[in-house]
């Protein structure tokens, strides 16, 4: 018997224990228990896809599970990468997890619901790769949007917030469903068969017209679980208020499976497709990338902050993506490889260092009980380990050396800048703009972690809750420490994902570029020569800075450090409120963005009731709203609240015109069935 | 032959490291020849330097460890670019991995260590010069990045070695005119990353003006010392890289001692001529508002992306 079966039994009996566990176990078992268990369902969903990068593949129907079309299951090397990735991290997460939930008691993320449902949530994150068929995989699509819908609800007690994030949440999650739904049910119905083999049979047989229609409505639905524009309004609302280890799940594992769908319809089923696709991919990708990241910088509270960095980081998976399709629509298809991988790499990177940073917000939050990255401060001397671990976490997310981002970006700008070798003018065009847009994107995005590292754990406190905060318990310091220890391999080391990445990207339809190899990193291509070397430059920059240390030594008389007052130019002690804030340190990258921005200002001044030049009271408000939340979605609200209005006039409570209803509606249906239409 | 490349690199960072004040303090004094003062020497900086290294540390109260690694950092991520970039020979053990995004990835680090310092010392100065950093380099890098773009489709490739030996053997590819706007659009990235006038000012003090002094105020002694050593040794570099990727000649492409020296003489020169360049211009300019700065990189921006679409279309054609 092979690895991957074993491994998905065991995966789905541990989830099934663990949600038996959440359910009827007493308070104080039932968050250890279930954590142990979903770390179960993570680890073993980890070793399935490990299983599978490795080369393994398996099958199977089982008629009995699902009524009228039976469960079909298979497992190849992408799928095995989505779940080693989802594995990782729910293992991970759900050892912090633990910690963090056995602080709040009953209630939030320690609750019998949550704890039942949590180890479900990671279950159906591990399986929906492994779904081969369209009923199987809507199925396990929608548990996962079930779920996670729950556990985003855990903590409505604490905050009314949360509610409203779940109606977001619910509401955009079911949109893209029913988008989804629609777009596969056709597909299938087109070719044929409802199996994915059926379809990637069929799809050739099907009508562009059809085809593009359905990539549209399918790449839609992903890209909206994916967090990508224009669909994304749920993410920054929803990502916030759940529970900081469900953020982290949601935030790294659930938005793959978008990008797993993504690749799974466009390159593996449909087999390809024209550029249009493609390029809308790319569009949507660069504008994701660069406007993601311009609303972090602006954002205060900091999960939110991390959450529309999701929306940045799918923002360049996507741009990976349709180089990749784009390349291989104009027929190179060594470079669509590479672009792939770039972009399958980048998935990795991006769920560890976006889960290391959801676990280290969420430190934060349990021990200061704040989110608003204006009233942290000074956390480095109070929680050294967390602060570490986001530190570590943040020198992946901006894409510098010797973080794990900068390798996957880095190949990622290496791919599209050789893309000028694909003819066609809208390359042309396109692919400069797709560069600017990346390095834009990895630009801001170093100013937005140094705003999150530098405001909120350096510098002072502003806050007594930020000033007494104590460092999180050891189970929590272990989940980050494992998620560190990931981090540092893919920055190290990242040629040993180097074959998974070829076969995974081989079982999308492309043949393996050998892009990254064992050890270090080489990009081996016909006509590019470049090379990279992360353990090179980590040994190189030690060197360097063990020289620099050594300079003053060496040179001055040696002296113990002494201690003294800050200067501040003369002004004596600062006190903590004359520290920069977030908001300030944004500011000139807010002017500079004022006119996509569209920041709002009043101010309200209450002059005394004798006179108008004494002014009584300043309000002043700022706030840079989701310009794209209140365009496209407001107008919307708007109408389906006044169509509701208007629908409540047809019930205007006598029964004669309900009857009138009744008959009418026989009517029309018997004069239509008479027509025979 | 294995140890004239050893050599070759350990010059290159020896030269970018000693060199440094050395330049700051040449285009101190062409400034202050043309300002009509006498000037304070060529080896200002350097006696500035050693007086630095000699005093006590200190580490200001309330500070981390962002603030101490600083330094040593910035120093660290030029010296491993001096490393990279072919300033004296292509032909060394690095140049194959002598990419060009590293290298402007290892000087966004430098400058990304340094505003974390500045936000550490949690001082109103500190934030300030940190935030408006983080802005302009916010700003460039999409520049630098599509410069480089703009220079890597001639030579089909972003290794910096192969790009300048390319340019030496092939001049023509200097002359087009997506070569041309490419060292524009890096010229002005150039300025703004180095804390140069009419982006910077950096000789001033003066807190409604200065970005890169602002962050760095609180730096005394030894580090002080590194601070300034940094940021010389970045102006160097950069100016040593734009004159590799515009003016490469004399750039040794063998291995021969001759060669090498023959780099060194040229390698000063062009430095010293892009120096008093600088210099002069700044004499005559003036610092730019903060905020009319962003309309100045965007020009450099448009310059960039119009050298990339240049490029493809010249060499796209043939």
């Amino acid at each position: 018997m092979s690895v991957i079966p074993a491994a998905l039994a065991t995966a789905t009996g541990l989830g099934g224990a663990g949600a038996l566990a959440g359910l009827g176990l007493p308070r104080g078992l039932r968050v250890p228990v279930a954590g142990v268990l979903t770390a179960g369902v993570g680890a073993a969903g980890c070793a399935a896809g490990v299983a599978a990068l490795g080369g393994s593949r398996w099958t199977a129907y089982c008629s009995g599970l699902l009524p009228l079309a039976g469960a079909h299951v298979a497992v190849d090397a992408l799928a095995g990468l989505f779940m080693a990735v989802a594995g990782a991290v729910v293992a991970a997460v759900a050892v912090y997890g633990i910690g963090y939930a056995a602080g709040h008691g009953a209630r939030g993320l320690g609750s019998r619901t949550a704890q039942a449902v949590l180890p479900l949530f990671a279950l159906t994150l591990v399986l929906v790769p492994v779904a081969a068929s369209v009923s199987t995989f809507l199925l396990l699509w929608e548990l996962m949007a079930l779920s996670s819908l729950l556990l985003v609800l855990a903590e409505h007690r604490e905050r009314p917030s949360v509610r409203q994030a779940g109606v977001w949440y619910a509401v955009m999650t079911h949109l893209g469903l029913m988008l989804l739904l629609a777009g596969l049910a056709w597909f299938a119905g087109q070719a044929g068969g409802e199996t994915f083999a059926a379809l990637r049979a069929g799809a050739h047989g099907i009508s562009s017209t059809v085809r593009g229609t359905v990539f549209v409505l399918v790449a839609l639905a992903f890209t909206s679980k994916a967090g990508t524009l224009p669909l994304h309004a749920w993410l920054p609302l929803a990502h916030p208020e759940a529970p900081s280890p469900v953020s982290a799940l949601m935030s790294t594992a659930m938005v793959n499976l978008g990008i797993y769908g993504v690749v799974r319809t466009g390159f593996d089923l449909l087999g390809g497709g024209p550029p249009w696709w493609w390029l809308g991919l790319l569009a949507v990708g660069g504008i994701s990338a660069v406007y993601g990241i311009l609303q972090a910088a602006m954002a205060s509270d900091l999960k939110r902050l991390l959450a529309y960095s999701t929306s940045e980081n799918m923002g360049l998976v996507l741009i990976g993506i349709g180089a990749s399709g784009l390349f291989a629509s104009y027929g190179n298809r060594p470079l669509a490889a590479l672009a792939l991988v770039a972009a399958l790499l980048h998935v990795v990177n991006h769920a560890a260092f976006k889960a290391l940073l959801f676990c280290a917000a969420g430190s934060v939050l349990r021990a200061t009980g704040l989110r608003d990255l204006d009233r942290l401060g000074g956390l480095r001397a109070r929680m050294p380990a967390t602060a570490g671990f986001f530190a570590l976490a943040a020198l992946g997310a901006v894409a510098l050396p010797p973080g794990n981002g900068f390798i996957s970006e880095w190949l990622l700008l290496q791919s599209v800048i050789h893309g000028l070798q694909v003819p066609g003018v809208a390359v042309a065009v396109v692919l400069p703009l797709a560069v600017a847009l990346i390095a834009l994107s990895a630009g801001i995005a170093a100013a937005v972690f140094v705003k999150a590292l530098g405001v909120g754990f350096f510098a002072r406190p502003r806050d007594e809750r930020a000033a007494e905060a104590r460092e999180a318990p050891p189970l929590m310091l272990a989940g980050m420490g494992l998620l560190a220890v990931g981090i540092a391999a893919l920055a190290v080391v990242p040629g040993l994902l180097g074959d998974g990445l070829d076969r995974a990207v081989g079982a999308a339809g492309l043949p393996g570029s050998g892009a990254l190899t064992g050890g270090g990193l080489k990009v081996r291509l016909a006509d590019i020569s470049a090379r990279l070397s992360p353990l090179w430059v980590v040994a190189a920059l030690t060197a360097a800075i063990l020289l620099a240390v050594a300079l003053p030594r060496v040179h001055g008389r040696r002296r113990r450090r002494v201690n003294a007052r800050l200067w501040d130019c003369g002004g004596g002690a600062p006190t903590p409120r004359m520290a920069y804030t977030a908001t300030s340190f944004a500011e000139p990258l807010q002017r500079v963005f004022d006119d996509v921005l569209a920041p709002e200002q009043d101010v309200d001044v209450t002059p005394v009731r004798e006179s108008a030049y004494l002014v009584e009271r300043v309000r002043f408000q700022h706030r840079v709203p989701d310009r794209i939340e209140h365009r496209l979605y407001e107008p919307v609200l708007g109408f389906l609240a006044g169509a509701g209005r208007a629908a409540r006039r047809l019930a205007g409570g006598s029964v004669h015109l309900y009857l009138g209803y009744g008959f009418a509606g026989l009517v029309v249906l018997m004069s239509v069935l008479a027509v025979g239409w | 032959m294995n140890g004239i490349r050893y050599v070759a690199v350990a010059g290159q960072v020896v030269v970018v490291a000693a060199g440094a004040p050395l330049l700051t303090g040449w285009m101190r004094q062409v400034r202050a020849r043309l300002e009509g003062r006498a000037g304070a020497g060529v080896f200002q900086p350097w006696r500035d330097t050693r007086k630095l290294l000699r005093k006590e540390p200190i580490t200001p109260v309330g500070t981390g460890p962002a603030f101490r690694a600083a330094p040593a950092l910035l120093v660290a991520t030029t010296v491993v670019a001096a490393a990279l970039v072919p300033l004296l020979s292509t032909d060394t053990p690095v140049s194959g991995h002598a990419d060009l995004i590293v290298v402007v990835a290892l000087i966004a680090l430098g400058t990304l260590a340094l505003a974390l310092a500045g936000l550490d010392t949690g001082t109103a100065f500190g934030g300030m010069g940190a935030s408006r950093e983080m802005t302009v380099a916010a700003l460039v890098e999409p520049t630098i990045l599509l410069s480089v773009f703009a220079l890597s489709i001639p030579a089909g490739t972003t290794n910096i070695p192969a790009i300048v030996s390319g340019a030496v053997h092939q001049p023509a590819r200097l002359a087009s005119p997506a070569g041309l706007l490419a060292v524009a659009a890096l010229a002005v990235a150039v300025l703004a990353e180095t804390g140069r006038i009419p982006v910077d000012n950096p000789s001033t003090h003066l807190e409604l003006t200065m970005i890169h002094e602002a962050m760095v105020l609180e730096y005394a002694g030894p580090d002080l010392a590194l601070v300034e050593l940094g940021a010389q040794m970045r102006l160097t570099l950069l100016l040593g890289l734009l004159s590799s990727l515009f003016v490469p000649w004399g750039i040794a492409t063998g291995v021969s001692w001759a060669a090498l020296a023959v780099a060194l003489v040229a390698f000063a020169a062009k430095l010293l001529l892009l120096g008093a360049v600088l210099a002069t211009a700044e004499v005559f300019w003036a610092k730019v508002r903060l905020f009319r700065v962003p309309e100045l990189l965007a020009g450099s921006f448009l310059l960039a992306l119009l050298a990339v679409t240049a490029s493809y279309f010249l060499n796209g054609a043939s």
